[in-house]
């Protein structure tokens, strides 16, 4: 008689298999932890999401019409100017004052806002579609590799605001009898500022495609027949988000800058109709009477451009897997 | 590297050809006529004559050869004749008198040859925005030395900090705020670059001085948030390397080792982003230029493209797109010379 075995033997100590404590860490939940950790991009991009908001629900808020004009309230100063100038021309009505043609200055910064802001977010959107592009197809296409590169390279070794200058000024008229005055100078601008950013994206994306398509679970998609295209949306494309969405960040500050220079410059929106790099414009002829109508556009050009680039900081480290977790 | 810097200089020609091309087929759908201001007595082919006079009546092909002639033919012609009769450097060699009345890139507003107009403003420019870059080289560099020496310190976040406002801050309105506060409220600094200012003796100097200042700065400040950046980054990527703890283990002074050991190879992949910053010095400055009102290349370039003076724009950016090529291939070169870890071969 031998002695009956276990139907399951005991496992050895050492072996015993005993499931992890914790539940497992999905990538994102990683990413937000190490994002939280950086106080300056945490910052910005609560900014970001401020001036957003604002921009978007501002006008229900606060129902001026920016463009109205009241002459008889002209030249207003903003409220706070009465704590040390009693006789400052100030009024709860016109809260940061008013222009030299009575146009509320709270209602022109909200009304530039959503100018800026849905110019940099298009731009930056437009730049981000045309950079990744390129950048996967030439990554992953040897064929495409080369005339795509060189295409990067020639748009690389144009001089981007004379350009810029040029393009706008020359189709100005067109898309205005097309699109209308605002719409299309949206239009334009949008275009002429994403197709001359997109590529630092496409040689960063081009760059961790080329890495990527090397290794192996790229060549077990294939060795299983799946077709270049869902390779690239279901494979490639996840793995390259991070890089593209720090240059995402780089491209909106660059487009809300772009923007507010080529309104500066006066080429950019017409001239009634409000953005910040506007404002800006009109108001250095009589910036020593009247400075805080170049301290308000240019602190929201400045502060809303350091939060995204202070996003896009924090953001590089999150998604950082050799920084994260450190 | 010889064999690679002949080929880049050899595709760099199709290269410039297509950007001119391009340009120049962009600037063919300008919407104005050069003979809109011609007063409207003057009847209708007379004005034809008159365009065509200007070069606006044959095909766009044709009118493109014709520019690529006058720049790439003419226009060295005149360049040689005025180095051998009027500079020191060649004047000693024979007139050469190449130039026999060709016609030249002709600017619409002026009516006069477009290169004359551009080495009339590069000087202001290369004046205020080149000695911008010196500067901003020049702070950029110790600061992003030392806020990487003793990362995370007080130093370096404050150093991170004022660069991520600089990188922010856009130059229009670095600008006006300059202006408000040190010549409005202070006094200190014209606002205005006055460019018929000579300097003769030590008062004009200051007064010199004082006018380029602000400009200076604001356009430092932009150079210095950039390239402080990529110096603080390399010289981190640097300090960590093996060869640097060789150095201090052989009882090398940490002078010698951050500054000799460690900045010369921190200062490779830093070279090469100077050197192609220096193109946006003859051309970039253009709000800059506009607010503080230096009438420099930046600032011819606007007036003309407001004043539809099509051969100007066309000469300008062509002549943007030129340094940009040049300095790129400069870069190139310069980081294989300088990393002998680098083969283009």
């Amino acid at each position: 008689m031998t002695e009956p075995v276990p139907a399951s033997p005991v496992p050895i100590e050492a072996l015993k298999d005993k499931g992890p404590d914790k539940p497992p860490r999905s990538k994102w939940r990683d990413v937000w932890e190490q994002f939280r950790k950086h106080k300056g991009a945490m910052v910005g991009g609560a900014f970001l999401l401020f001036i957003t908001l604002g921009v978007l629900v501002g006008p229900w808020l606060w129902t001026l019409d920016p463009q109205a004009l009241d002459i008889r309230a002209k030249d207003m100063r903003p409220i706070y100017t009465a704590i040390w100038n009693s006789e400052a021309d100030v009024g709860w009505a016109h809260p940061l004052g008013s222009d030299q043609l009575g146009r509320d200055n709270l209602a022109q910064l909200i009304a530039g806002g959503r100018a800026s802001m849905a110019v940099g977010w298009a731009a930056m959107l437009l730049s981000l579609i045309i950079g990744a592009g390129i950048g996967v197809v030439a990554g992953y296409f040897r064929k495409l590799d080369g005339p795509l590169m060189r295409l990067t390279d020639l748009f690389l070794s144009l001089p981007i605001l004379p350009l810029l200058l040029v393009a706008v000024t020359l189709f100005r008229q067109p898309l205005r009898a097309n699109f209308g005055p605002e719409g299309g100078m949206f239009i334009l601008i949008v275009t002429v500022v994403g197709i001359t950013s997109w590529m630092p994206t496409a040689r960063i994306v081009r760059g961790d495609i080329l890495a990527l398509k090397e290794r192996e679970f790229v060549l077990a998609a294939r060795s299983i027949g799946t077709r270049p295209f869902q390779i690239i949306k279901r494979h490639l494309l996840p793995n390259v988000l991070s890089p593209i969405m720090v240059s995402a960040t780089l491209g909106l500050a660059t487009a809300i800058i772009t923007e507010s220079a080529l309104s500066f410059l006066g080429v950019g929106f017409p001239s009634d109709f409000p953005t910040w790099g506007k404002m800006l414009a009109d108001a250095v002829a009589r910036m020593e009477d009247f400075p805080e109508r170049v301290m308000l556009p240019g602190i929201a050009i400045s502060l809303t451009v350091l939060g995204v680039n202070y996003l896009g900081d924090g953001l590089r480290d999150a998604l950082d897997p050799r920084i994260r977790g450190r | 590297m010889l064999t690679y810097a002949v080929r880049r200089l050899v595709l760099a020609i199709p290269t410039l050809l297509f950007i001119s091309f391009v340009i120049f087929m962009l600037l063919q759908l300008a919407p104005g006529d050069p003979m809109a201001q011609v007063p409207l007595t003057v009847p209708p082919e007379v004005k034809q004559m008159m365009r065509e006079a200007l070069g606006l009546g044959e095909p766009p092909l044709v009118q493109y050869w014709k520019w690529l002639v006058q720049v790439f033919w003419t226009e060295p012609k005149v360049l040689v004749d005025w180095m051998t009769s009027e500079t020191a450097l060649f004047g000693w060699l024979p007139d050469t008198q190449l130039y026999q009345d060709e016609l030249r890139v002709i600017s619409w507003q002026t009516r006069s040859p477009v290169m004359e107009i551009v080495l009339q403003r590069i000087p202001q420019t290369l004046w205020v925005v080149g000695m911008s870059y010196i500067v901003g080289v020049l702070i950029a560099l110790p600061i992003g030395i030392y806020s990487a020496y003793r990362q995370y310190s007080v130093f370096d976040q404050a150093g991170t900090f004022i660069t991520m406002v600089g990188f922010s801050i856009p130059p229009f309105f670095t600008g006006p705020l300059l202006i408000v506060i040190f010549s409005v409220q202070m006094g200190w600094f014209p606002s205005i670059y006055d460019t018929t200012h000579e300097v003769t003796d030590w008062a004009s100097f200051k007064y010199q001085l004082s006018q380029m200042i602000m400009p200076v700065m604001v356009l430092a400040l932009q150079t210095t948030a950039q390239l402080s950046r990529y110096m603080r980054a390399s010289m981190l990527d640097n300090l960590n390397q093996d060869y640097v703890r060789t150095a201090r283990a052989k009882g090398l002074s940490e002078a010698i080792v951050v500054m000799v050991h460690v900045l010369r190879n921190s200062m490779i992949p830093v070279v090469t982003v100077i050197a192609l910053g220096v193109p946006a010095i003859f051309g970039g400055a253009i709000i800059t230029e506009n607010v503080f009102k230096v009438n420099g290349i930046g600032q011819l370039l606007i007036t003309a493209l407001f004043a539809n003076d099509l051969p100007m724009v066309m000469t300008l950016t062509f002549i943007f797109a030129f340094l940009i090529v040049l300095f790129n291939l400069i870069a190139d070169i310069l980081y294989g010379l300088l990393d002998p870890r680098i083969r283009y071969d």
